[in-house]
């Protein structure tokens, strides 16, 4: 297998696939219905071969695996280099696992310009592999701005009343921090001369310039987490994009800080993380009470479960920050979990909203009685949201408060009241929407799953619960790499900051 | 693998009503959650009395690992465990069995019998854990599934109202007990009991900083644990949603806020006793939380006229006796507690809700009464819990109960005198609550409608027949179990720690008579009370609640706990979530970042494109063709 250009396969794929669905012509219907078609065939193939990465993966190495590397600004040093360590590799798994799902999802739901739709969402599994695939500082960099493009297009385009409100605040949000980090970026290559991610990682910077260097890119990560208070843009982009933008934004794009930090700023600028760490912390704390307060008041389904993502990303940050093994491990466990656990309640709303076109809390109530299979549904991952035992919620919830502990006790009490604001919101929202006698006219008929719905939620209920009762099979792979991760996040001695 | 078998039987059954319900009908349904049930309790039966003096473990799965923290799924085997396997599993055997009648016009039968087994499980889970961790897996799945039970009649507001408030009190207490986990690992570089336990005496006068300061190690740990206990076991500060869980279809109070779920937290206490007997300052909190709280909640219990609501307030009292007797170091005596009062409490609610049943469902004993001839099934085992809970001679609860009040009076610990005579008092008002409960609901004048009288039925056997067994429990529990409460504490093979010697268990029987006959006096004192104002004198309550106007509003309003918490973090949280959205988001970062920029950007584009889809196209590929300019620029500008 190893022969093969594995990850440029599940890299480019999707774009090939793209390209094929540009080529479509015909009948409308006719037309729309091919290109769902062959976005579903080219989505299944590429997370068919990404799975072959999982199985080609040596768990006990902690170095990058897979790896192609192949001229590309010769003479300049910068190489189209690829690989994966055990920290992407399952982020990897989750970008073609999200892509597939979200083509399901929008199966029925979206009827205008279904060939630019499909196209769109391809192109965006092609730069988000490619951006957890990517081990020269300057393709990340492609991808990970890439990866606006299309996103900006789904919102703007598919999206709701004010999508072009939406779609621009979040462009604004991310092009600040895009700038700052391009800076980053050529300040490095400036010292070092090289744009390769391992390179960097072996290369020393001074304290003084680490500070600014981790300042640039904490811009640019801060806004992809969103931490508080550059996430505004999150609940106004979930808000107005179409379900499937949403669950791609809160499985994939989320990750893209989180991972950020893990493969850059920890590695990369060791002292400045050090220095830093006491700041993460309190803007994860304030993210995590403030936004589960505000998220306590939502009266609109999709804006409370995007506060709640900013409240969860909060728990990623500051395990990231903990630099211990179970910090980190467990971050990454939060963000897969929360990766699949958001998406997957933006498809609940997604279901609803579908049938009766409204995202307010105030037009259900009691769908149990007419929908036992999505009450169910809902119910689990309104469950692992909240951090239950036997789903993927509590493993990683409960690791990064235990890393956490070890660190700094006032930080993991803070975190765990997110543990009450978090059921509080949950369960309420909850209440509201299923339990509740069914009083309504509007809701009256409604129908339980369809099949292609069940079929979207059918993997994750299992990997949820999977993830939940058996993480061994996820932390494993991962273990050499984050151990490794934390030797190279090690500190130099504290003296050279004494200055400060 | 019995043990296996104990845990996993339960969950299987759960697994094929819920999942299979639709399919296979209600009748399958229960038959295979009892027969799971059954087959788990058996198993239970088999491990308790098949365990020698040696505990051992069955190791199923790795589960968490990461750098040294190492948590595997593994069934813990020990007296303890397999003590409460056994209560367990076979109380709630007969609940299931009970159900079949109690459910049985209920339309969503096999949502109910999988919710039980589900949580049958979780609590087994608990009860075995190897690990702070797995218990902690047990721990927060019990609350889980007693959410979806008290919420089961998922229509009415009340019952999800009191769902929520169930599951977040526990969450508070939760949040205590994770951190407590936390600072275990901190310490002891483990959650594995064996490891954590034996390197206890280590870490004596150790201090752990946290929060700010140095605190003596073990004893944050115990506290932090004790938190958690608290929330499950409904102590006093985090009692609030015992009394409201009431919501739940009857069998669930019986299970759940009788039987099991609520001792959770005097198992942690007694399965961390190699903790916590390292820990005095810890040990005399429980102390004074436990007494409290059996004084509290049976002064509450006095004025209550929900059937069910009076039984809550029962558990929560009886709970706080055990808590002192793990206070004061008779660990013995608080399980040995938890084992009567499972039976004699299981019986006691699952006889009400025979009662409701007999009375078209009315819950207010106001409007019962005289109904005792009809029910005589019911009624006697009415009498039968009653005479247990509290404490008459040779009923379970008179070994248990009277042991505990013994070992506060003899130890010498703090609040262990406060102990004793809080838990006299409240042992009074125990009997006179229990009576009230007998003579206002069997007794005096019918006080139902001519139309509900006439209903009036005895239950079918298939709710008499678990009812009369642990009737049967609720006698003869306490002479059976004695060899539980031996003084030497050599019947526990180690799973729970006595450090000192002689034992607490042992002073205790060195307790001068009188103290041993006080509780009896107690006894007497209050079914004489409740005799004399609802048998002989059936006015006088009303004239003394007339009199004594502020201290029945104080006590009928539960101390007014739930007003005081409602100030204090329902309305301000709900406020702060208001003012944070609309001040903070929307006030002050968006009008000051993104919508300024976003509305000047707004305005020029709005006058150079006219606002179409088409636009974006533009406006993307603007963008792609930016971003390259400007890499471009840079690379080749070097």
């Amino acid at each position: 297998m190893s022969e093969w250009p594995l990850l440029s396969l599940v890299i480019f794929l999707p774009l090939a696939g793209a390209g094929f669905i540009m080529l479509i012509r015909g009948e409308p219907a006719v037309v729309n219905q091919n290109a769902r078609s062959v976005a579903l065939w080219t989505a299944s193939i590429t997370f068919l071969l990404s799975l072959l990465i999982w199985v080609d993966f040596d768990p006990s190495r902690s170095d990058f695996q897979l790896v192609e590397r192949a001229e590309w600004f010769t003479g300049f040093n910068i190489n189209y280099h690829v690989g994966v360590d055990g920290i992407s590799l399952f982020l990897v798994l989750l970008s073609t696992l999200t892509t597939l799902i979200c083509i399901l999802v929008s199966w029925e739901s979206i009827q205008v310009r279904v060939k630019e739709y499909m196209v769109a969402f391809l192109v965006m599994e092609t730069f988000m592999v490619g951006v957890f695939c990517a081990l020269d500082i300057v393709l990340f960099y492609l991808f990970f701005e890439g990866i606006l493009i299309p996103m900006f297009l789904i919102i703007g385009i598919w999206g709701g009343p004010r999508r072009i409100y939406s779609a621009f605040k979040f462009f604004l949000y991310t092009l600040l921090g895009s700038v700052l980090f391009l800076i980053a970026i050529l300040a490095m290559y400036l010292q070092t001369g090289t744009t390769d991610i391992p390179s960097l990682m072996a290369a020393e910077f001074t304290p003084e310039m680490q500070i600014w260097l981790w300042l640039a890119m904490f811009a640019s990560f801060a806004v992809k987490v969103p931490m508080w208070p550059f996430h505004t843009w999150l609940p106004d982009a979930h808000v107005e994009a179409p379900t499937a933008g949403s669950v791609v934004l809160a499985g994939v794009l989320l990750k893209l800080g989180g991972y950020g930090f893990l493969r850059f700023s920890l590695p990369m600028l060791p002292d400045a993380s050090a220095y830093f760490t006491p700041f993460i912390y309190t803007l994860s704390i304030v993210a995590v009470i403030y936004t589960s307060l505000v998220a306590l008041m939502q009266t609109d389904m999709k804006k409370l479960i995007a506060y709640s993502s900013v409240a969860h990303m909060g728990i990623v940050t500051i395990g990231i920050f903990t630099l211990n093994p179970l910090g980190i491990q467990g971050s990454i466990i939060q963000m897969l979990s929360h990766g699949l656990v958001s998406a997957a309640l933006f498809m609940c709303v997604g279901v609803v909203y579908d049938r009766i076109h409204s995202r307010e809390i105030a037009s259900y109530g009691g769908l149990a009685e007419r929908m036992p299979l999505y009450a169910t549904t809902f119910m689990l991952f309104m469950l692992a949201s909240v951090g239950l035992p036997a789903t993927s919620g509590f493993v990683g919830e409960i690791m990064v408060l235990i890393g956490v502990f070890q660190v700094n006790s006032w930080v993991a009490l803070f975190a765990a009241s997110g543990m009450v604001l978090g059921a509080a919101y949950m369960l309420w929202l909850y209440r509201r929407v299923i339990f509740g006698a069914l009083t309504k006219d509007s809701l009256a008929r409604l129908g339980d799953l369809r099949p292609h719905e069940m079929a979207a939620f059918a993997p994750l209920v299992l990997l949820v619960l999977l993830m939940g009762l058996w993480p061994t099979l996820f932390l494993d792979p991962m273990a050499a790499s984050v151990d490794h991760l934390l030797t190279q996040a090690q500190q130099t001695p504290v003296s050279q900051f004494a200055g400060r | 693998m019995l043990a296996t078998g104990v845990v996993f039987f339960p969950l299987l059954g759960a697994i094929i009503a819920g999942l299979g319900g639709r399919l296979i009908g209600d009748r399958a349904a229960q038959l295979v959650t009892c027969g799971g049930m059954v087959l788990s309790a058996a198993c239970a039966w088999g491990v308790l009395f098949g365990l020698g003096e040696e505990p051992y473990k069955i190791e199923l799965l790795r589960w968490i690992h990461a750098g040294t923290f190492e948590t595997d799924w593994t069934i813990r085997v020990d007296m303890l465990s397999a003590i409460m396997m056994f209560v367990v599993s076979t109380v709630s055997t007969l609940i299931h069995i009970y159900s079949i009648g109690y459910m049985h016009h209920d339309p969503s039968v096999p949502r109910f019998m999988s919710y039980l087994s589900l949580f049958t499980f979780f609590m087994l889970a608990l009860v075995t854990a190897d690990n702070f961790l797995q218990l902690f897996f047990g721990w927060e799945g019990v609350g889980l599934v007693s959410y979806l039970l008290i919420g089961f009649w998922y229509t009415r507001p009340s019952a999800c109202a009191a769902a929520i408030k169930a599951f977040l009190v526990n969450r508070v207490g939760d949040v205590g007990f994770a951190l407590g986990i936390a600072a275990v690992y901190l310490l002891f570089d483990s959650v594995e009991f064996d490891v954590v336990f034996a390197r206890v005496p280590e870490f004596v006068g150790a201090t752990l900083t946290v929060f700010g300061g140095d605190f003596d190690a073990l004893t944050v740990i115990c506290l932090l644990l004790f938190i958690g206990a608290m929330g499950k076991s409904a102590q006093l500060g985090l009692h609030t949603w015992l009394p409201d869980a009431m919501e739940g279809p009857t069998p669930v109070s019986a299970l759940i806020h009788a039987a099991t779920m609520v001792t959770a937290g005097v198992f942690l206490v007694a399965r961390c006793s190699p903790l916590f007997e390292y820990a005095p300052t810890a040990l005399a909190f429980v102390t004074f939380i436990g007494a409290s709280t059996a004084f509290f909640a049976a002064t509450v219990g006095l004025v209550q006229n929900d059937i069910k609501r009076v039984i809550a307030y029962s558990t929560c009292s009886q709970l706080g006796y055990m808590f002192f007797a793990a206070g004061v170091g008779a660990y013995p005596a608080a399980i040995f507690h938890l084992y009567t009062h499972a039976f004699f409490k299981a019986l006691l609610f699952l006889g009400a809700g025979s009662v409701i049943h007999a009375m078209s469902d009315e819950q207010d004993m106001r409007k019962m009464g005289g109904i005792w001839r009809q029910v005589p099934i019911t009624y006697t085992v009415m009498w039968i819990g009653s005479l247990a809970l509290a404490g008459v001679p040779i009923f379970a609860g008179y070994y248990s109960k009277d042991l505990i009040l013994e070992s506060a009076y003899a130890a010498h610990s703090p609040f262990a005198g406060y102990a004793f005579w809080l838990g006299i008092a409240a042992a009074v008002m125990t009997a006179l609550y229990s009576w009230r409960l007998l003579f206002m609901t069997f007794h005096g004048t019918p006080r139902a409608s001519a139309e509900v009288m006439h209903h009036v039925h005895e239950s079918p056997p298939i709710m008499t027949v678990p009812l009369i067994i642990l009737a049967v429990g609720a006698v003869f529990a306490g002479i059976l179990g004695l060899p539980m409460v031996e003084a030497s504490g050599e019947f526990w093979h180690g799973a729970i720690l006595m450090r000192h010697e002689p034992t607490i268990i042992e002073e205790a029987h060195h307790v001068p008579l009188v103290i041993k006959l006080l509780p009896l006096l107690a006894d007497a004192l209050g079914i004489g009370v409740a005799y004399l104002f609802y048998i002989a004198r059936p006015e006088l309550p009303g004239q003394l609640a007339a009199r004594l106007q502020w201290l029945y509003r104080f006590l009928l309003n539960k101390w007014y706990f739930d007003e005081l918490y409602d100030a204090l973090f329902v309305r301000p949280a709900k406020a702060l979530g208001t003012l944070l959205w609309q001040a903070g988001d929307v006030g002050l970062i968006d009008r000051f970042g993104p919508n300024g920029v976003a509305a000047s950007a707004l305005v020029v584009t709005r006058r150079a494109v006219r606002l179409q889809s088409g636009f974006v196209y533009h406006y993307a590929f603007a963008m792609l063709i930016g971003v390259a300019l400007l890499v471009t620029w840079y690379l080749f500008r070097l």
